[in-house]
């Protein structure tokens, strides 16, 4: 996530700003995982990954202090400024959202186990592709992070839309479907909290986007930017 | 990616009209030294009752520029000065202009603290003495203690004004001599690194000094501490190589500067 061609006149400073965009690659990375793997486990009926899950997240947690700790040794003993100081400040909200995804797709994955204990539901195939959705949004706003670049952040941030409306879709048709069939309540409830925090994650992929909007012109990503 | 073309300065960069009235106005100021430029065209509207700070690597032209403003550069053999250079439409180089009262209104504080061989009184009340701004000894102890009270010293010098300026310690110096500028009514101050030589607290104590100033004073500060410029300034400048590279609000020269020459000097990249 380079935003300035010319190294730093001070190595170790350069460096540890470095570090920091490797963190926040690394936990990015990492997020992503979580949620594909937490998707897959709905749509394939798979409990079993949720040992894998609980140990990624203890994982993301730690990156998150680790980051959280880096920038605050940035600030206190290199007072960055201009674009270093908007990298290490977007760095820090990124580090929060990409936290937030992670426990989101952890509660995800943890539904995996519950919904096996019933049989598939229709509308599973839905979440598919509202997940798919998502999980390229998260895709796409990190290449925007690592590539320093913010065509692909203000494609994410178009998308959201997208991501509401195939939300209250899937919401309106699972209600429906509970209506006609009283047994279809219980895993339906679960099906609708694995929506909601899919619907969530897409947000926090837009907060993402902001921040990486920022961190490259310095402005607000406005409505005007987001027009196709 | 900030883009890597040129940034003509905005004469008038962040200057609303709710702001100050421009106190300095300079079109073209060039400046050299036995033939060697110094300074290449600069033109800066500088706002009134605020902080400008001047920044730059070395030898950039910051501090020429700044001596350009009290007619320092006329003491330096092969300094050639062109241009204009206006304060409160007055044109500084104007022939007519004696060097001396326009010093009384452009005060200089310089990187070292040089209070006179004198006490702490005589180092306050030298200038108002010499302009002949109080006519008896109750009107000058009277502007002697206003100015070291603006000064942010009275408290610590009241009781030994006879002392030499020279007992006191490099940040009272430093404020000593602020208070000598400040007693003859000056319209500009000028400060030349005044902190350079100071430890953070007495940095700090002139710093609040600056800011308490600022309301009723034109004061342009050169700098080598971008920290020091963020923290006083309202506006920035940055020189490189002579020229006037970027000026704008400290706020946005520090967060987002137009130019890659000011983004790689403030973020410590400089080739």
């Amino acid at each position: 996530m380079a935003l300035s061609k010319t190294a730093h006149i001070v190595t170790a400073y350069g460096e540890e700003l470095d570090q920091l965009g490797d963190d926040l690659a690394r936990m990015g990375g990492l997020v992503e995982t979580q949620l594909e793997t937490a998707l897959s486990a709905i749509v394939r009926r798979d409990a079993s990954v949720v040992p894998g899950v609980r140990q990624r997240e203890k994982q993301v947690n730690a990156m998150q202090d680790e980051i959280e700790k880096r920038v605050l040794r940035l600030f206190a003993l290199r007072q960055p400024l201009a674009t270093d100081l908007r990298m290490t400040i977007s760095a820090l909200k990124i580090a929060s959202d990409l936290e937030r995804v992670g426990d989101l797709a952890k509660n995800i994955a943890y539904r995996a186990e519950d919904l096996s204990e019933y049989a598939p539901l229709s509308l599973t195939d839905q979440v598919d592709r509202l997940g798919a959705i998502v999980i390229k949004q998260l895709h796409e706003v990190l290449d925007a992070l690592s590539s320093a670049d913010v065509e692909p952040a203000i494609r994410v941030w178009r998308t959201d839309d997208e991501v509401d409306e195939r939300y209250n879709t899937l919401v309106r048709e699972m209600l429906m479907s509970m209506t006609e069939d009283p047994g279809l309540v219980e895993p339906g409830v679960h099906i609708l909290f694995v929506a909601k925090n899919l619907e969530r994650i897409g947000d926090h992929a837009t907060n993402v986007a902001e921040a990486v909007h920022f961190m490259v012109t310095a402005g607000p990503l406005e409505v005007d930017d987001a027009k196709p | 990616m900030p883009d890597n073309q040129t940034h003509s300065p905005d004469l008038t960069a962040g200057i609303d009209e709710t702001e100050h009235p421009t106190k300095v106005i300079a079109r073209d100021v060039c400046v050299s030294y036995d033939g060697k430029q110094a300074l290449n065209s600069v033109s800066i509207d500088v706002p009134d009752r605020s902080v400008t700070a001047f920044i730059g690597p070395s030898g950039c032209g910051k501090s020429t520029f700044l001596r350009c403003l009290n007619r320092m550069n006329d003491t330096i053999e092969g300094a050639r000065v062109t241009g204009s250079l206006k304060i409160d439409g007055t044109e500084v180089n104007d022939r007519s202009i004696d060097p001396v009262v326009l010093r009384a209104s452009v005060g200089m504080v310089f990187q070292k603290p040089n209070p006179f061989p004198k006490s702490i009184y005589d180092n306050v009340a030298y200038g108002p003495r010499i302009h002949g701004l109080a006519l008896s000894r109750s009107e000058l102890d009277a502007i002697v203690e206003k100015s070291l009270r603006k000064a942010g010293l009275w408290e610590e010098v009241a009781d030994r004004l006879s002392d030499p300026g020279t007992s006191l310690s490099g940040g009272q110096q430093q404020r000593l001599v602020i208070a000598r500028a400040i007693a003859i009514n000056p319209e500009v101050i000028l400060m030349d690194e005044p902190c350079s030589a100071l430890d953070p607290i007495a940095t700090a104590k002139i710093e609040e000094l600056i800011d308490e100033l600022r309301e009723n004073y034109c004061i342009i500060i050169v700098t080598h501490s971008m920290q020091q410029a963020a923290r006083v300034s309202q506006k920035t400048a940055f020189f490189h190589m002579g020229t006037l590279v970027e000026f704008g609000a400290t706020e946005e020269i520090f967060t987002n500067p137009r130019d890659p020459r000011t983004q790689d000097y403030i973020t410590g990249r400089f080739g």
